[in-house]
């Protein structure tokens, strides 16, 4: 027999991340989304090593200038540089939310395999138990443990984390439905290997892309839900720059130092675009449509 | 004069590819399609075939473009038409029953309901014609009471009825074309020589002119005056459908026939090695000349073209044709089939196994009490020997794949026994097996898409049984998982392989070694070739007739192709709604006398012979469930004994040749009723 095959090498996974990549800055909206996402981080990472003034240091003298060359976007109410606490505000939203995430990304992927394999009456209760939670306004419940609890990063990771898994849940449940009917499930089961073994080989391959679109997605929501709690005063405690708690001290003084509220929502709004433009890019060149579920 | 409803002139259909090269799918396609026509497109898949019907409606589907050519009806090119001109030919003047025609129904709206909904749509009948005009096409396309048929949704229809009322809505714009995707893939043998035979009628009746995609020669053997072969995305051989069928001149064809299996041969056919090329891959010669036992050195770099014989009335794409002129069937002589040895060594004993699907109630379940008298499968005693290969066939519905899942422990069995090896009973609860008998018993699936992770490698697919049972891994396993692909003659480079990376052939020989990596004493197959091309079903049937004279395995095979099954098995049993029929060495099961059951199946089969038309027997109905006492078979029996049948279940008879039948009717009187007519 004669075959004609074109030899290919095996990739491997970091070729395989390298090439996801490059498929997804062949588009514009991906490659612009990737440049933000990196920009913020390593603004994040890199910030205070250049801030050019001290984010907390209060000083009356200055209250709310007009951005100069010295204070680029000009001072808040208590005399501090927005410049400096614009560039410092997105700090500790990038950490909560990317941790945050990636606890919702586990629970809820573990749980949705979990409901999409077993299914019958276990998977019928669990799921109405989520739909239970999802109609509790989460803000609310958020308000209530916050309150309880504390805004330490260590109260707010794990709450933001379980409040946005119950839609990875669904997606990952919605997945694992689909493979589970499948031929190769079956035959696994009847060679005879273990639960364990069937989801960690045969079913998470098959659905860990949809549930990681579903977990970069929900960071951008849970970014903006958590500059909400801050900008209720939940989030993060003062000094500490952020942007939601800035646009929230600064938005009375729009009117005549609009600058000390437009730093902020630049910052927060395009993380937020940036996020969303690679998750959209991300699903597309893992071949995932996105395009009926827009988030936001 | 014979009037053209549609010509095709040098319509090539292609796509630009990643690299942005233009690739075609259809290359200089030029055919006419005459007025009261029936022309047979076939074609494995991956040909064109369908992208050609398409565009014969207008429509390219998304992402292919038209590099050239016209497609021409009345005189206008339907594929330059704007939307809204299309709009007045499609389903008006060119209709078309898609692939599964019972999905293309709109499920939440009464039958009647969709048939006006197309009447309103392609003629000017007002409401009242428009009622008239329903049972009208709903009796034409002999549907028992029109009016009740018209009350009903489609999931309350079989398979056969949906294609009858697709065929009645294509019909309800009186279309001078009408286009037939694969129109009785998925359909049971009966209800598919009922349909083919109906549609013929109607073609006759009504002389629209058809046109039958397919990949099934029997079936297009049937209906078709005139067939045009396309291999590659060409036409490789257009003409009568006796010359096509009978003297095939080309190559690809002539291969193609011999490989497959029919009932008048006994053993394997010869099959056909390789697979059909990938769009883009031939540059120059003949696309078939890896494949073509007749290849010279000039079809390596010379394209053949279409040439017309006018002795023969075809046009044929083959320099050396002229060598296939005279060959007549002198060499379809079958090839070898291995007798099994008759060791009478039992290896797997099924005594009286019932499975049931019936759901329990929860207070039954809880009173661990099971209460169904009438369960899906009943009385299941089979003994089967070591070596032998065993077919079960049937129908949908008959049981056939339930028994199969029962023995591997997949669906528990209600009732009965079955022992492995003499005396190990099998647990019907599958985490009890042991892995021993676990590893002994291994499934093939039917499509090979499904039963492949498609996020695994060759190298991962075929590791996990030597792993699991054999507890390999580093170099040895490697070094094991080359020896098994070898034994399914897959090279080592396809190691780092996914599966969508090959061809259907070769994901079913994927499926093949990973079951034989197991060392298993039994492999289940579940049709396994029904998804495959025919020009690889044959190669894969022959892969499994190889391995079981190498390692001495016991195959049951499932299957509903009776031609199939005629080729590779040794005994047969068949099967209807779940109980036994008939069971025996299969030489004598396919001869007289046979059950009632057996020769309604056996009438059914579509040869790939125009001179030979199946015996249409018994209707095609089908029954939801098996009657409460009596003969399975009771309902459709087209010799219906009697009132014995329905109350007493038929006694077991034996024939001189080992082959038991299960019927009223004593086996002498059987096999001279048969053999009379
Ligand atoms: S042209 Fe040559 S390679 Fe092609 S089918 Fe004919 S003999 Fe075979
Ligand atoms: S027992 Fe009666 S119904 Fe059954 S197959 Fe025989 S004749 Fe037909």
């Amino acid at each position: 027999m004669t075959l004609v095959i074109k030899q290919e090498k095996p990739k491997s996974t970091f070729s395989k991340i390298v090439e996801i990549i490059s498929t997804m800055a062949s588009r514009p909206s991906g490659l612009i989304g990737l440049i933000i996402l990196v920009f913020h981080v390593t603004l994040a990472i890199t910030s205070p090593l250049y801030a050019p003034h001290d984010y907390k240091a209060i000083d009356p003298s200055l209250m709310l200038q007009a951005p100069s060359s010295e204070y680029w976007f000009g001072t808040d109410s208590l005399g501090r540089d927005v410049f400096t606490r614009t560039i410092l505000g997105g700090r500790t939203a990038l950490t909560v939310t990317f941790f945050g995430s990636l606890i919702a990304l586990l629970w809820g992927g573990a749980l949705g395999i979990f409901c999409g394999l077993v299914g019958g009456k276990i998977d019928d209760v669990v799921m109405r138990i989520i739909d239970a939670f999802l109609s509790i306004p989460w803000i609310l419940a958020m308000l209530l443990i916050v309150s309880l609890l504390g805004t330490s990063t260590i109260v707010l990771i794990p709450a933001l984390g379980f409040f946005y898994g119950k839609g990875i849940v669904r997606v990952a449940r919605a997945a694992t439905h689909d493979v589970i009917a499948k031929d190769f499930i079956v035959s696994a089961r009847a060679r005879g290997h273990g639960n364990f073994s069937i989801i960690w080989n045969e079913i998470l391959p098959n659905v860990r892309d949809a549930i990681m679109v579903e977990g970069a997605m929900r960071w951008s929501w849970m970014l903006l839900g958590f500059s909400s709690l801050s900008f209720l005063g939940f989030g993060v405690s003062p000094p500490t720059p952020d942007w939601g708690l800035m646009i929230s001290n600064a938005r009375g003084l729009m009117s005549f130092a609009y600058w000390a509220v437009l730093a902020p929502i630049f910052g927060l709004s395009s993380l937020i675009i940036g996020i969303n433009l690679t998750a959209d890019a991300f699903a597309k060149a893992l071949g995932i449509d996105r395009s009926t579920k827009a988030p936001v | 004069m014979q009037q053209v409803v549609q010509e095709i002139k040098n319509l090539s259909i292609g796509f630009t590819s990643k690299k942005g090269e233009q690739i075609s799918i259809l290359k200089n396609i030029s055919t006419t399609i005459n007025k009261g026509e029936t022309v047979g497109i076939v074609g494995e898949s991956g040909s064109g075939k369908s992208t050609l019907a398409l565009a014969m409606m207008g429509y390219v589907k998304h992402g292919l473009f038209t590099i050239s050519g016209e497609c021409i009806y009345q005189s206008n090119d339907i594929l330059k038409m704007k939307n809204r001109e299309l709009e007045n030919i499609r389903g008006r003047k060119i209709a078309m029953i898609p692939q599964n025609a019972g999905q293309s129904l709109t499920p939440n709206l009464k039958i009647g309901y969709q048939i006006d909904e197309a009447l309103r749509l392609h003629t000017n009948f007002q409401k009242e014609d428009r009622d008239v005009k329903i049972s009208e096409l709903l009796n034409k396309v002999r549907l028992p009471s029109p009016e009740i048929i018209a009350k009903r949704y489609p999931h309350e229809l079989s398979g056969g009825q949906q294609q009858r009322v697709a065929v009645a809505m294509a019909l309800a714009g009186s279309p001078d074309l009408l286009l037939l995707d694969e129109p009785t893939t998925g359909l049971d043998v009966t209800t598919q020589a009922h349909v083919l035979e109906l549609l013929n009628f109607i073609a006759k009746d009504t002389g629209t002119s058809m046109v039958y995609v397919s990949h099934d020669l029997g079936a297009i053997a049937q209906v078709s005056d005139r067939v045009i072969v396309m291999y590659s995305g060409e036409i490789v051989l257009d003409g009568p459908v006796r010359t096509i069928l009978k003297n095939p001149i080309h190559p690809y064809t002539y291969g193609l026939l011999k490989s497959i299996p029919k009932l008048t041969l006994s053993g394997l056919p010869n099959s056909m090695s390789g697979s059909q090329p990938q769009p883009g891959t031939i540059k120059e010669g003949c696309s078939f000349y890896d494949r073509c036992e007749f290849a010279e050195d000039k079809c390596k770099i010379n394209t053949p073209e279409l040439e017309f014989v006018s002795e023969l009335n075809t046009s044929v794409r083959c320099f050396n044709h002229k060598k296939l002129h005279k060959k007549k069937d002198e060499d379809t002589k079958s090839s070898k089939k291995v007798l099994r040895k008759l060791t009478k060594n039992e290896i797997l004993d099924i005594s009286s196994v019932s499975i049931s699907y019936a759901k329990q109630k929860f207070i039954e379940q809880l009173l661990n009490k099971i209460d169904d008298t009438n369960p899906t499968v009943k009385d299941i005693n089979i003994k089967i020997d070591k070596g032998e290969t065993l077919a079960l066939v049937g129908e949908s519905g008959s049981g056939k794949s339930t028994i199969l899942k029962s023995i591997a422990g997949l669906i528990k069995a209600k009732n009965g026994i079955i022992k492995f090896d003499k005396n190990k009973i099998l647990s019907n609860d599958l985490k009890k097996r042991d892995a021993n008998y676990l590893r002994a018993i291994q499934l093939i699936f039917q499509n090979p898409d499904e039963s492949l992770n498609p996020n695994h490698t060759v190298e991962e697919i075929v590791s996990q049984p030597l792993k699991l049972y054999f507890g390999l891994s580093g170099n040895e396993l490697k070094q094991k998982i080359i020896e098994v692909l070898k034994k399914v003659r897959l090279g080592e480079f396809y190691l780092t392989r996914y599966p969508r990376q090959l061809s259907g052939g070769e994901k079913q020989r994927v499926a093949v070694a990973r079951a034989f990596a197991a060392k298993p004493d039994i492999i289940l197959c579940d049709e396994v070739t029904s998804a495959l091309d025919v020009s690889v079903q044959a190669a894969v049937l022959n892969l499994l007739q190889e391995l079981k004279v190498d390692f001495g395995t016991t195959y049951i095979f499932v299957s509903h192709d009776l031609a199939v099954v005629k080729a590779i098995s040794d005994r047969v049993a068949v099967l209807y709604q779940g109980r036994l029929c008939e069971i025996g060495p299969s030489e004598s099961v396919y001869k007289f006398p046979s059950h009632p059951y057996t020769e309604v199946l056996l009438g059914a089969v579509l040869e790939p012979d125009p001179d030979i038309k199946p015996k249409l027997v018994a209707e095609d109905i089908v029954e939801e469930k098996p009657p409460e006492k009596g003969c399975s078979f009771q309902g459709r029996c087209p010799r219906l004994l009697g009132q014995i049948c329905k109350t007493d279940v038929p006694p077991w008879q034996i024939d001189e040749n080992g082959n038991a039948i299960r019927c009223h009717i004593k086996i002498n009187d059987l096999k001279n009723q048969q053999t009379s007519n």
